[in-house]
């Protein structure tokens, strides 16, 4: 009888599978794994000591850098920590704008998961499906703030400017006709919030149509159903939270929870999953698109009703108009003070966190009264997700770490910081 | 029991499998989405954070007057400036370096200037054929401006 030892099998760092710069290091018994151990600080970039060396606002363009594919949600809870540290109350209509943007961004990354995930089981369409639906929203992503990915959107006291009035449309060029182009230009006659109240409209056809093509297939429910299950108490011990503690079946949502900025007034349901396992996860966060949806109509319908500041009138934090910076010599006083020191903020240590749609995301800061954080921590929700690897991956197959790590969300932005 | 039955139907004839795959049918014999990339682009924002430039007040009087707000804001330490006094006595800078390979593209250097010189246009589709050329200087900054001038006023009365 021949003796046979395990197998030490490197995955990645370049593994398509391995969402981004991830390696495992598994221990093979044939093809089931006895153990995996994630190494990370591939893509460390030193977010929180850069931070720590520049003026409070110079930082909001690193955190859309941590997890790059919910970029708002991680300005929101850096912004949101400022505004405790300096106890500013945030105009009505930049919370609604903040919100709606929030849940944006929760979109843009249950699609970007769902179709990635998707593509590493094997079923490819759901991808090209699903970044067209992306398209739309990068492309309020693009209206609002400049860019379609790192925003730089919000700012402590509000956000940086009001909603467009117009959506940029698709020009004339040689190969399409006038009516094609009037075709492509629809949705893009009114404002953002018109865009917006259309893509609302049409989205539940989407999610139906990934549905259709994932919830019953039998080949998705084999990859997925009884792989990687966390029992509840498992997943509040392993800090899990978000979609990954809710597929097993904890109601956490800091949104109903701990209400920021104005959720306690919105409507919307938090769905839990039964087993734990990738496919209730996968239920779950579809039943999130379809919640965020119904968020993103309720922010409309208020922002189109009301109007207002988006931005506090306090000439300390925020940089005064550019007009009257002109012909004012205290908000030129105001302006070059802004933007050369920043501001200062009371000693003190507050901790903010947002629902990010990977889970919860929160910034930890003490402040030693300068214009830059003393020490700045990033509470990234898939760290402890990936920490958990280990015990999610044990025993099962090769092929079902893809499962499971797809099934984490993992972007190595955050993790690695 | 009619449960069940249901079920063995549906898994028997495939249904889901069915259904699936009427979508992707579907999908076959309508338009494609595509944008033709060269030939047509996709729409673009007017408050979009391009490749940067420095403007010209309508009379060709460089607007920059080297207060070094954006060099100070800038959180990739991306401009560095250097002023000097021109012969009829105003401050202007001798040197304006952009890093493009350093820069974020966070749009902060145009909100900081109080002058409106520096801006970032809506170019996206700039390459360098050699290393030495991610930093570009004040000359260019002026030559882009000058290009772009109308385009850019344009976009300015759109930004609300």
């Amino acid at each position: 009888m021949k003796e046979f030892k395990n197998f030490t099998m490197n995955f990645g760092p370049q593994h398509p599978a391995a969402h981004g710069v991830l390696r495992l290091v598994l221990q093979m018994d044939g093809e089931v794994i006895k153990d995996a151990d994630p190494h990370i600080g591939l893509l460390h970039r030193g977010t929180e000591k850069l931070a720590e060396s520049k003026p409070y606002n110079q930082s909001i363009g690193y955190m859309d850098r941590l997890d790059y594919v919910s970029m708002m949600c991680n300005e929101h809870a850096y912004v949101l920590a400022i505004e405790k540290l300096l106890q500013l109350e945030v105009p009505e209509r930049a919370k609604y704008i903040r919100v709606m943007f929030d849940e944006i961004t929760r979109i843009l990354n249950h699609l970007l998961w769902l179709g990635a995930h998707a593509l590493d089981i094997g079923a490819m369409s759901v991808f090209l499906y699903s970044f067209r639906e992306r398209e739309d929203l990068m492309d309020c992503y693009e209206a609002v703030s400049g860019t379609r990915m790192h925003a730089t959107y919000y700012r402590p006291g509000g956000v940086v400017r009001d909603l467009p009035s117009k959506m940029p449309k698709y020009e004339k060029s040689d190969i399409r006709n006038n009516a094609e182009l009037e075709k492509l230009n629809y949705n893009r006659e009114g404002s953002l919030l018109d865009f917006l109240e259309d893509f609302v409209s049409r989205f539940p056809d989407c999610i139906n149509e990934y549905e259709n093509l994932l919830t019953d297939n039998r080949i998705w429910k084999q990859r997925t159903v009884g792989i990687g299950i966390v029992d509840p108490d498992r997943a509040i011990q392993l800090g899990f939270t978000g979609p990954m503690l809710r597929g097993s079946g904890v109601a956490w949502d800091l949104r109903k929870k701990q209400p920021y900025e104005v959720y306690d007034q919105l409507k919307f349901d938090i769905p839990i999953g039964r087993t734990g396992d990738s496919y209730d996860r996968y239920l779950v966060r579809i039943e999130e698109l379809k919640q965020s949806n119904k968020i993103i109509h309720q922010c409309v319908d208020w922002l189109k009703n009301n109007n207002g500041p988006v931005m506090i009138d306090d000439g300390k934090v925020a940089p005064p108009n550019k007009d009257n910076m002109k012909d004012e010599m205290e908000s030129l006083i105001h302006h070059f003070k802004l933007f050369t020191e920043g501001f200062c903020t009371p000693e003190g240590q507050v901790y903010s966190a947002v629902e990010a749609p990977k889970g919860e995301f929160g910034i930890y800061i003490i402040s030693d009264g300068a214009n830059k954080p003393y020490r700045l921590k990033i509470r990234a929700p898939g760290f402890p997700h990936l920490a958990a690897l280990n015990e999610m991956a044990r025993n099962h197959m090769l092929s079902d770490v893809v499962t499971i790590i797809g099934t984490q969300d993992i972007v190595f932005g955050e993790i690695d910081r | 029991m009619i449960d069940k039955t249901k079920k063995m139907i549906k898994s028997l004839f495939l249904v889901e499998i069915v259904k699936g795959l009427s979508i992707t049918g579907k999908k076959l014999f309508k338009k494609p989405i595509t944008v033709q990339y060269p030939e047509e682009k996709t729409p673009q924002s007017s408050r979009f954070r391009g490749l940067h430039a420095l403007r010209r007040y309508p009379n060709g009087e460089e607007r920059c007057i080297g207060c070094k707000l954006c060099e100070a804001v800038c959180p990739a330490l991306a401009i560095s400036i250097d002023t000097e006094m021109r012969s009829d006595g105003t401050r202007r800078t001798k040197k304006y370096d952009i890093d493009l390979f350093k820069c974020v593209y966070c749009g902060f250097c145009e909100e900081a200037c109080p002058v409106d010189a520096i801006v970032e246009t809506k170019i996206f589709e700039f390459h360098f054929e050699d290393r030495n050329e991610k930093v570009i200087n004040k000359n260019d900054l002026l030559k882009i401006g000058d290009l772009y001038e109308r385009e850019e006023l344009k976009d300015r009365k759109n930004l609300g």
